[in-house]
């Protein structure tokens, strides 16, 4: 029995492994995700361990306004520098320094663009020689002087620059310009740990750009002595810091960063995931497919078998089994391509991270349980249906010519409308928004609608095909083509509904990204009249910023009538984080973006003033005249007026802050601004002159409302390419398998 | 041991409802002995071919009872009818119909195989050595004559030892010398083993090899011939078309 089956598989191998080829993709992208994150996982946890093996202990202030990493960036706490002296005092500490070291440095290179890290950091320091890891290159000096810079080569190739040479650099102030006067590498001759870009300034000059505070640090280094545990190191520290710090071990620290940035991979690990489920879902269709042919083909065969005793089970497990060895060979391939992918993709993150040291490739054992469990899974599951229709043939079959006619449709018709019934009344319930996992409720109710039209296609099948038929009844081909796909409706729609999926993925996916699109433009024409905005694409988890002069000088141009600018911040209002803006001009907002005041007025906020939108006043329980306490990013929390309280737009929402407030933000530059031209100025006139005004800022752009949401539905169009490239993959290509 | 192998009461068998209402079986009855090589003969839409299925439990009965020794058929069930088709019957086929993929061995074994039963040795080579394939054995059927494509499956179905052979049309498709020997170690099987034999055939030739011929007309048992010879079959059915024309 099992030796006639394996027979059975051999003899049509070719078929059997190209209907398995939606399978094979579906658990490449499985593997592929998991050797990815494997492999990523383990560079980082290098990288980290590298960036943290001379230092034994790493003090820093608990953050004012705690941000988990995938919801932004958190601004670190600043420490007094006198914290130093207070470690240093600590029994077993050998030596102690400060680092002024922040994210946002950002090198202007001698293309005049912002040099782009690629995701990496761009980190800005206080040069210290603390560092045992740091090497000079030759010709080069530690920075002595305030207008004095070192960065690390990475950056310094990358920027396209040589010692002696001039360059600007943005920070939370805007473009200074530095005399680059040393460049530094790391242990084994590396340019770069991890990709990162590092500019090294003057302690007092990294303290005042970096951190904005000058006297502080974000982070105290510790080297313990020797024969004395990190551990113990590390506890006393707190003991003598206190509550307000967070002292940590080298391996802890480097353990933690690595966890932080690892959250980023579950992202991608997603993506990946959602492409093996559209693989999987167009393979079971075709699995069902190929295994209905061959249940119909080996009707005999079967029947055989049944007249010489064998009994119902045995046929079920005939065809399951060979659905098992499809599922263990496409399985087998897929992990196989999966690796490749996942390496390939894993180089390709590396390199676009910077210059991240890639780990060994690795192929963890959930990846291999992953795959097979997934390919071999599916493939059964799909087998079931045609298993169960080759063991009702009756033994008769084998004495017949004719093969079994075809079963009436109604069953499958009423069981499609049912389940078409209950799709759809699940996607009603989804899109009335009632209960909690609305997003949910819609998804099932899609996916179940579907598997209902599917069942409902063979009764469409029919007066389909001889409608479409006829156009092409004119040809002979054509005659034949309709009498062939009309006679089988099961097949036909069988083999429609693979092509079906494909189509319903594509056309959803586009219809998404084109609604989100059209609903951004429609947005930003109600709900704004700027004439021109200032803003840039974001690219990383830092917003692009300008400088904040740009706003004072904008404002007086010849014919501009409002200029109001915004800055970003995430706070603590009573205790509850919330994101806030600064505002440059209350009133220019006001008016731009049409702000109708629902209690109090909007037109203007002094310092210590506060507004917010109606929606958000009636949850929280908050009126005009009451105070709210705020804590930002920096600095101590201050207290605030409800001055103003306005009915929201699909722009403006939520707290809005005087431009004072930005002293405590995270990053006090503007991110965007709104600007309104007078009537008779020709908008290009000015917005060549705001262009102009923004040479200094390169990470920004001055552009009329269309080329505003070009630039920010840019990516979108990129997403949609991307999308329908690996939908194309996992659809179409084991789509011409039944043709075989 | 009863000496019948196998017997239908009074089977009726009908099919379609209504206008096309057709029946094929209108109360035959008739004991097949066992150790005994029996052809049903008839003229096409006699019903022969049907019996032959209501025998062997292919095909339910109307109205009436089969027996297959002792067993009666009639709600078994697909459990019991697997298990009877395992067991005690086995069956060639005018198609030959054996696993393209399988070599002559394997197909001759495929019944133990199913049955997850070891071969018995002795009992293989008697029946290899009478169908006469013993330097065919790992040949595909494809590479096989159609001759030898039905001594195959005369094998396969001789090699469970069941307690009756049911053989459909076994010589339907080939030429007279290779039928001939077919039903040459047929009669063999029946002499020297003491194999019982169901034959369906039109053939009065084929008919000629068998102990007792059974014969056919309009869904009823209408004549028998003891120890026939093809001459004596064919003037039996000369005579029962004649009736059958006055009718």
């Amino acid at each position: 029995m099992l030796r006639a089956t394996l027979r059975s598989v051999l003899s049509r191998k070719l078929r059997l492994v190209l209907s398995g080829l939606a399978v094979v993709l579906g658990v490449m992208f499985v593997a592929g995700a998991f050797v990815l994150t494997d492999t990523l996982g383990r560079s980082f946890d290098n990288l980290f361990t590298t960036v943290y093996a001379h230092t034994d202990v790493e003090v820093t202030a608990k953050p004012k306004v705690a941000v988990a990493e995938a919801d932004g960036e958190q601004v670190p706490a600043n420490l007094p520098a006198a914290a130093v002296a207070d470690v240093l005092g600590v029994p077993g500490v050998a030596d102690a320094y400060g680092l002024a070291m922040a994210d946002g440095a950002r090198v202007i290179g001698r293309d005049g663009k912002v040099v782009s890290s690629a995701g990496a950091p761009q980190f800005g320091t206080n040069w210290t020689d603390k560092d045992p890891t740091v090497h000079l290159r030759e010709g080069s000096r530690a920075p002595a002087a305030d207008t004095e810079v070192a960065m690390n080569a990475a950056l310094a190739e990358a920027a396209g620059l040589a010692v002696g040479d001039q360059v600007g650099i943005l920070t939370l102030a805007p473009k200074k310009t530095f005399t680059l006067v040393g460049i530094f590498g790391y242990d084994r001759d590396r340019d770069s740990i991890g990709g990162t870009h590092v500019v090294a300034f003057t302690e007092p000059v990294a303290q005042q750009l970096m951190l904005g505070e000058p006297g502080t640090y974000t982070s105290i280094q510790v080297t313990a002595d020797d024969g004395v545990p990190d551990g113990t190191v590390r506890d006393r520290i707190a003991a003598t810091l206190g509550d307000a710090y967070q002292v940590k071990t080298g391996e802890q620290a480097a353990a933690e960063q690595s966890a932080n940035l690892k959250q980023f991979l579950t992202f991608f690990n997603n993506i990946l995931l959602g492409f093996a489920g559209v693989a999987l879902f167009v393979g079971v269709f075709l699995i069902v497919n190929t295994f209905s042919i061959i249940v119909a083909q080996r009707t005999r065969e079967l029947a055989l078998m049944r007249a010489v005793g064998a009994n119902r089970r045995q046929i079920v497990g005939s065809v399951l089994l060979e659905a098992l060895l499809i599922g263990v060979l496409a399985s087998l391939l897929g992990l196989g391509a999966g690796i490749g992918v996942g390496g390939v993709m894993a180089r390709l993150a590396a390199s676009f991270g910077g210059d991240l040291e890639l780990a060994g490739l690795g192929v963890p054992a959930t990846a291999v349980i992953a795959a097979f469990t997934v390919g071999v899974l599916v493939t059964m599951v799909a087998a079931l249906i045609p298993a169960l229709r080759a063991s009702r043939i009756p033994p008769m079959a084998a004495l017949q010519e004719a093969a079994t006619p075809d079963r009436p449709l109604t069953r499958i018709t009423v069981i499609g409308a049912g389940v078409f019934a209950a799709g759809a009344t699940t996607l009603g319930v989804g899109l009335s928004g009632v209960g909690d996992a609305t997003l949910w409720t819609v998804l099932a109710g899609v996916l179940v609608s579907f598997v209902g039209v599917a069942l409902l296609t063979p009764v469409i099948a029919r007066p389909a095909v001889s409608l479409i038929g006829r156009l092409f009844s004119w040809s002979v081909p054509g005659k034949l083509g309709r009498l062939n796909s009309g006679r089988n409706p099961r097949r036909t729609a069988i083999t429609a509904a693979a092509l079906m999926v494909g189509i319903a993925l594509i056309t959803g996916v586009t219809t998404v990204l084109a609604s989100a699109t059209t609903s951004l433009t429609k947005i930003v024409n109600e709900a704004v009249q700027a004439d021109l905005v200032i803003s840039g694409l974001q690219t990383g988890p830092r917003p692009p910023t300008f400088d904040p002069a740009v706003l004072d000088r904008t404002a007086q141009l010849p014919g501009v009538e409002a200029v109001a600018g915004g800055s970003f911040d995430e706070a603590l209002v009573d205790g509850d984080r919330t994101g806030v803006a600064a505002v440059s001009d209350m009133g220019a907002l006001q008016r731009i973006a049409m702000l109708k005041p629902t209690a109090g007025r909007v037109d203007a906020l002094a310092d210590g003033q506060a507004a917010l939108d109606a929606d958000r006043a009636a949850r929280d329980g908050i009126t005009v005249g009451q105070t709210v306490t705020i804590q930002l990013s920096r600095g101590e929390p201050h207290t605030y007026t409800v001055t103003g309280i306005y009915a929201r737009n699909e722009m403006i929402a939520g707290w809005l802050l005087p431009p004072s407030a930005t002293r405590d933000f995270g990053i006090p530059q503007p991110v965007q601004a709104f600007v309104t031209v007078a009537d008779g100025t020709p908008v290009p006139e000015v917005k060549a002159q705001v262009a102009a005004l923004l040479a200094d800022s390169p990470e920004v752009s001055v552009g009329d409302r269309e080329e505003f949401v070009a630039q920010q539905t840019s990516d979108v169009d990129t997403v949609l390419v991307m999308i329908q490239v690996l939908l194309a993959l996992a659809i179409l290509i084991p789509m011409w398998t039944p043709c075989w | 041991m009863t000496p019948v192998a196998a017997r239908a009461v009074d089977v009726w068998k009908v099919y379609g409802q209504g206008e096309a209402e057709v029946t094929a079986l209108r109360g035959v009855t008739v004991e097949l002995e066992r150790g005994r090589f029996t052809a049903i003969m008839g003229p096409s839409g006699s019903g022969k071919s049907t019996l032959m299925h209501c025998l062997a439990g292919l095909d339910e009965v109307t109205r009436g009872e089969v027996y297959i020794g002792e067993t009666r058929l009639a709600g078994l069930g697909d459990t019991g009818l697997t298990r009877l088709r395992r067991d005690q019957v086995g069956f060639v086929f005018q198609q030959f119909n054996l696993l393209p993929t399988l070599t002559a061995e394997e197909n001759i074994l495929l019944p133990l195989a199913i049955a997850r039963r070891r071969p018995d040795p002795a009992w293989f080579t008697t029946v290899i050595e009478t169908v006469g394939l013993g330097d065919r054995l790992s040949h595909r059927p494809s590479q096989l004559s159609g001759g030898q494509q039905q001594r195959v499956a005369c094998a396969r179905a001789l090699i469970t030892r069941p307690d009756v052979v049911f053989a459909d049309e076994p010589t339907g498709n080939l030429d007279s010398r290779s039928g001939a020997e077919v039903l040459g170690f047929l009669r063999t099987s029946v002499r020297d083993f003491g194999q019982t034999i169901v034959m369906v055939t039109h053939d009065p030739n084929a008919a000629s090899y068998a102990d007792r011929v059974v014969f056919l007309a309009d869904g009823a048992a209408v004549a028998e011939l003891a120890g026939p010879t093809a001459e004596s079959v064919l003037d039996t059915m000369k005579r029962l078309d004649a009736l059958a024309a006055v009718a």
